[in-house]
This record gives structure tokens, C-alpha cells and sequence, in this order.
């Protein structure tokens, strides 16, 4: 975990450990096209990021967060459910005492969803036509800090 | 040259296919009108697969639908066929389509969500109330537990009055894309390539005028893929059922003349004319020269098209609604033999009444006001497009070659090789688009800062959220007032068959469904024979 990302080597800037983050399908929703090309845009940005493949259940996804000790979780669903599911993952991390991990979500999301899943700690909601440089600057900023990361 | 530049280099399709300045007959070396194009209804199919196309009859217009409950859709169904929509197409939620009643614990969430609900033979009837299954063709996107939907329809057509062989429709089962593209699978690729022959088998005695599967690209190309690679996997899958099929002891030619297709239409016109001809040629030619099959209709390859999803924009969406018309053209004149338009708001949520008929309408001015339908093939023998189809066809020819020698689509799939290929697309597409290679209206140029990208109070519907209370409660009722041992029974008996190899499950499943035995259990009872699909994850 505290090897060096190819993007990060040879920088002169002294070694941070990459930003590690658990990309998630939640609920039933097969698409995944939007989640594997985050993941790979994650991973050319010099973050260690795991798929958790598709079909998970809330405490799964916290489960999985637990166990890759990630900094951030990016959840996705086009399937509507999003605001069933994204809640109860922020509920499960909590439980298992992972409430400083930084989640977000994108999807097919209508805007007037947004507020709620905020409220429920979703802190950031990117949805179709968000860029991957947005996705990027966002995680960066918000996981990458030191005195964020213990 | 020097006093008209161009603007690019090098200019390519929207798969990245070169496209040279000019095409004139030096770009078409040997170039056989009778081997390459024949005549429309006669093989290889280039130019169509009816003698007359569209001036018999247009295509069948075909809008994707269902959302809630089964009331809700059955009302959205008479709506389109009111608004002289000519088919209808099933949408159902993703628990159904993984094979769980709504009551299921995974299923949270996610009731009437994408699609309509379905637990039982009850939901199915109120479904297609008041509307004769003899009078209209339905088409039902559902893979994994295609078999069971298709038995409650069958039994539904029963109680209204009408038999088997009158009914006319397509149901999707296709697995393998399912593992490939979009995720509804359940049961492990061989059992389930049982299931699909099962479905062949059934129809072609009982339900002659049936599309016993729609081998779809769409999914492909949505998840990422080229156009040949969309062509390549779909026809490489469409060899694997035949296969199966021959080894389950069916005949070619009994069950082949119901096999159908299913292709994106998506935004580059030339490109996807050229991938329609392609992919019937390519398919006309497997078919006699490799599977050997006699009947001409064994060799058709018959589409359904939808336009391409991934190509809406959620910015300025009104945008879409030019976009999918261009989208549609390509489809008409690629000759598909059913279409559904998209809805200029589907990248923000479910469409409201209003975007599907303009959608509906999209098609209506193509079929009855643009004149493209007064010939078969209009683009046959243009050089460019005469060049890209052959382009095309070699490309995926390739790919197909490829896939042989990991031992065909099954061994492929389960080795991840298409899915590799399709993701590296997906990732390229993204990357061409961020750095400006590639340019979308609205999203990264002539964007507009005023427009919302929100769905405007027009837009949009919203879904009861009670949905799911009330097929829970309904799901406690059947459970009550059914004969329980019956189903008991009938369930024990489809165990027992699912355990030999060489039984037909389509009896015992369309018994299960008669006593009411929910979808849920039906796959329960497979799932405990057949085992669950366990995927290896990509990333």
C-alpha cells in the first residue's frame, strides 16, 4: 500500500500513500460501464481503487470499505434505487466505525435527489456529463489532504 | 489543397473507422454486385431481408415501456397503442429480472423501478388487460427467467381465450450478453444455454410465429464496444445458441428461421447503415456456409433497433430529440424490421408521457413524411458506404476468428475476453471525449451555460413509492388463496426435472406458473439445482 503509484514516482514531492478508493455497484443494477471507466481514471491518477463488481449489498459495500481500509467509496446505480441504497451504505460505515471514509455517488440521478443524499452524507453526486477531471479534482481534494488521512 | 486545408489530419468514424476524403469505384477492387448486395429478400441480405422493405409496411414502431405496478403499465401500454404505436415492449424491474419476487430482501429498492413488477401469473394478466394478445406482438426484455415470463404469458393468452400458435412476440433471452454487457444473469452460462434450447424447442412446436430470442448488441455497444465490435460479439453469440442448440438435438432449420437480433443505432449515420448491412451479410453467410442450414429464412437476420442510450446528453437535453431522429434515420436505412426511439429526457430520469410521443412521432415523420421508405437499401451502392460495410464485416470476421480460437462465445466470455475488449473501448471513448477528440454538442462545445441540466417540471415522471408495499401485499394474498400443495407439487416436479440433463423444462415450469407458483420460487427451485453465476470481477 505504501508503494509509490507510477504517476507519483520520480515527483521530488515526498511520498504521500496513494489515495486508496472502493468503487461499488449497489443493489441489482447491472450497468457498469460508468463505474469501470471511473476506476480506470482513478487508477491513471495514481489511486489504488478496487471494484467491487456489480450486485452488492450495503453492508457489503461497508464491509469491503472495512476490509480495504479505502480513504473513499464511490457508489453507482442507474437503476433508481439510489436513494434507498446510498443511505444505508453511510449507515453501515458508520456501524462499523468508518464514518470519516469520503463517499460518493453518480448514476442517473434527478436533481431533486441530491439534498437527501447529502443529508445522509453522500458528499458529493455526479450525474451523466460529469467529467472524469471533476471526478478527479473532487476525490483529490477532499481524500487527498494529509491532515485528513490518519 | 494548399487554398482548402483541412481541418483534420486524419478524419474517422464514430468507432474510429478511417474515412478517406472521397470513395470512387478504385476503393472498391472486385467488387461483385451479385455476391456483395443481391436483390433485397434474397441472399446474402445486404440490401434487406423482404423483397418490398417498407413499401408493404413500415417497420414496426416499438416503444420500450413499464414502470410500477402492472396497473400503472397496462394504462402507459393503451396510451401507445391509442397514439398508433404497432407493437408492444415489456420493461421489467431489475428483481424480476434477476428472478426475485418483490417480497425478496435483495429486492429493496429496487420494485417498479426500472420496469414493471412481476411476481406471479396475476400481475402478468393485469398487465395486458383489456388488451387481445392474438391482435398485438409483444416483445418482453427478459433473459435469465425468460422462460418463466413466457409461460405466464402463454397462460395468460389461455385464460383470455387464445392459443399458443396465435400469439406473436419476442422474448430477449440472451444470456450470454447478460454476462458480457448487462448483469441480469442468475444461473451459470451451461445451464442456462439449457434454458434458452428449451425455449427453441417449445416455440417451434407450439408457438410458431414466436421470436424465441433477440441476440442484442445493444447492450454490447451501450456498455462501451465499436460498431464491429458490437457486430463481432453479437453474431459470435448468435453461433454459440445455434451450437447449443444443434447439441441439444434440435434441427437448424426448424429453429433458426425465429432466431432475431437486436442493434444499437447509434450516432454516426454512414457507420451504422454500413454496421446493419454488414452484420446480415456476415450472418446470411455463417449461416449456409458454415452452420450449413438450407431454409432461406434460417440465413435472415431479422433486427429490432433502439437508438443509443449512451448518446443522450443530460446537458441541454432537448438536444436529444435531434440526435435520436438522426439515430433513427440510420436505423430505417439499415433496414430494421422494428424500432424504439428514445426519449429526449431518459438521461435525467424516466420519460414523461410527452417525451415518449415525441418520440413515437420521430419515427412517424421518417416513415410517412422524409420518402426514405420508398426504396429497399437507398445507400446501396454508394462507395462510401459500400467500403465501410465491407470494413465492417472484415473487422468482425476477425474478431470472430479470435473468438474461435478460444474456443467459442461461452469459453470467450468466461474467460473475460470480450468484456476486456468492450471496457478498453468504453475507457478510449471517455478519454477522446475529455481531451476534445471527439465532440459532443452541448456537453464539450456550444455548451450553454443558461440551460439547465436538470429536468424541467415538463419532464420526468415520478414512480408511487407504495409500489412495493402493494405487490408485497398482493404476493401474502396468492399465497394465501392458492392451492398450496399443488404448487408444492409442481414445484418438486420441476426440481426433479431440472436434475436430468436431458429433460424439457418448459412443461413443468409453465405447470408451476398455472398453480401459481410465484417467479420467485420457480427460480428458487433452479437456483438450488442449477447453482448462481459467480462472476469474475473486472476493473
Amino acid at each position: 500500500m505504501n508503494r509509490p503509484s507510477p504517476a507519483e514516482e520520480g515527483t521530488g514531492i515526498p511520498d504521500l500513500p496513494p489515495i486508496r478508493v472502493l468503487i461499488a455497484k449497489a443493489g441489482l443494477d447491472g450497468h457498469d460501464r460508468g463505474a469501470l471507466v471511473v476506476t480506470r481514471a482513478l487508477r491513471d491518477a495514481g489511486m489504488e481503487v478496487v471494484y467491487t463488481g456489480i450486485r452488492q449489498t450495503p453492508e457489503q459495500i461497508a464491509r469491503a470499505a472495512l476490509q480495504e481500509d479505502v480513504d473513499v467509496v464511490g457508489l453507482s446505480s442507474l437503476s433508481g434505487a439510489h436513494a434507498h441504497l446510498f443511505p444505508r451504505v453511510t449507515e453501515a460505515l458508520r456501524r462499523l466505525g468508518r464514518e470519516k471514509v469520503v463517499v460518493v455517488g453518480g448514476g442517473v440521478i434527478p436533481e431533486e435527489d441530491i439534498p437527501a443524499l447529502r443529508e445522509a452524507g453522500v458528499e458529493a453526486v455526479f450525474t451523466p456529463g460529469a467529467s472524469l477531471q471533476a471526478i478527479v479534482a473532487f476525490i483529490r481534494q477532499r481524500a487527498g489532504k494529509v491532515e485528513d488521512r490518519e | 489543397m494548399a487554398r482548402a486545408p483541412e481541418a483534420q489530419d486524419r478524419f474517422v468514424s464514430g468507432s474510429g473507422l478511417p474515412v478517406d476524403r472521397l470513395y470512387t469505384p478504385l476503393e472498391l477492387p472486385a467488387f461483385d454486385y451479385l455476391e456483395e448486395l443481391g436483390f433485397p429478400g434474397l441472399f446474402p441480405f445486404t440490401r434487406g431481408v423482404q423483397p418490398t422493405m417498407y413499401r408493404g409496411r413500415p417497420w414496426t414502431m416499438r416503444q420500450y415501456a413499464g414502470f410500477g405496478s402492472a396497473e400503472e403499465t397496462n394504462r402507459r401500454f393503451r396510451y401507445l397503442l391509442e397514439q398508433g404505436q404497432t407493437g408492444l415492449s415489456v420493461a421489467f424491474d431489475l428483481p424480476t429480472q434477476i428472478g426475485y419476487d418483490s417480497d425478496h430482501p435483495l429486492s429493496g429498492g429496487e420494485v417498479g423501478k426500472v420496469g414493471v413488477a412481476v411476481d406471479s401469473v396475476d400481475d402478468m394478466a393485469t398487465l395486458f388487460q383489456a388488451i387481445p394478445l392474438d391482435k398485438v406482438s409483444t416483445s418482453m426484455t427478459i433473459n435469465a427467467p425468460a422462460i418463466v415470463l413466457l409461460a405466464m404469458y402463454v397462460v395468460v393468452a389461455e385464460e383470455q381465450g387464445v392459443a399458443p400458435g396465435a400469439l406473436s412476440g419476442t422474448v430477449q433471452n440472451d444470456i450470454l450478453k447478460e454476462y458480457v454487457a448487462r448483469g441480469t444473469y442468475i444461473f451459470p452460462p451451461r445451464p442456462s444455454m439449457r434454458l434458452v434450447t428449451d425455449i427453441f424447442r417449445y416455440c417451434s412446436r407450439h408457438l410458431p410465429e414466436w421470436n424465441t430470442i433477440s441476440i442484442s448488441g445493444y447492450h454490447i455497444r451501450e456498455a462501451g464496444a465499436t460498431a464491429v465490435q458490437e457486430v463481432a460479439f453479437t453474431l459470435a453469440n448468435g453461433l454459440a445458441y445455434v451450437d447449443a442448440a444443434r447439441q441439444a438435438g434440435l434441427d437448424i432449420d426448424a429453429f433458426a428461421p425465429r432466431l432475431s437480433f437486436f442493434f444499437n443505432a447509434h450516432s454516426d449515420l454512414f457507420e451504422e447503415v454500413a454496421k446493419f448491412r454488414a452484420a446480415r451479410r456476415l450472418w446470411a453467410r455463417l449461416m449456409r456456409e458454415r452452420m450449413k442450414a438450407k431454409n432461406p429464412r434460417s440465413w435472415m437476420l431479422r433486427f429490432h433497433a433502439q437508438t443509443a442510450g449512451s448518446a443522450l446528453t443530460a446537458q441541454q437535453p432537448d438536444n436529444n430529440v435531434v440526435r435520436v431522429a438522426l439515430q433513427a434515420l440510420a436505423a430505417v436505412l439499415g433496414g430494421a424490421q422494428s424500432l424504439h426511439t428514445n426519449s429526449r429526457d431518459e438521461a435525467l430520469a424516466l420519460p414523461s408521457e410527452e417525451s415518449v410521443r415525441i418520440a413515437l412521432r420521430t419515427q412517424q415523420i421518417i416513415a410517412f413524411e422524409s420518402g426514405v421508405t420508398a426504396s429497399a437499401d437507398p445507400l446501396g451502392g454508394s462507395y462510401l458506404v459500400e467500403n465501410l460495410t465491407r470494413t465492417v464485416e472484415e473487422g468482425a470476421l476477425a474478431y470472430l476468428e479470435r473468438i474461435d480460437a478460444l474456443g467459442g462465445a461461452v469459453a470467450a466470455i468466461e474467460r473475460g475476453f470480450m468484456q476486456d475488449e468492450i471496457h478498453r473501448s468504453a475507457y478510449q471513448t471517455q478519454l477522446q471525449l475529455e481531451g476534445g477528440k471527439r465532440q459532443v454538442v452541448g456537453v464539450n462545445c456550444f455548451q450553454d451555460d443558461q440551460a439547465p441540466s436538470s429536468p424541467g417540471k415538463a419532464m420526468g415522471i415520478r414512480l408511487d413509492p407504495r409500489v412495493e408495499d402493494r405487490q408485497r401485499r398482493r404476493l401474502e394474498a396468492l399465497r394465501r388463496s392458492r392451492d398450496a400443495g399443488a404448487v408444492t407439487g409442481a414445484l418438486e416436479a420441476l426440481a426433479a426435472a431440472a436434475r436430468e440433463a436431458a429433460a424439457d423444462l418448459f412443461p413443468p415450469i409453465l405447470d408451476a406458473v398455472r398453480y401459481r407458483a410465484t417467479l420467485g420460487e420457480v427460480c428458487g427451485t433452479l437456483r438450488e439445482v442449477f447453482g448462481e453465476h459467480e462472476p469474475s470481477v473486472a476493473g
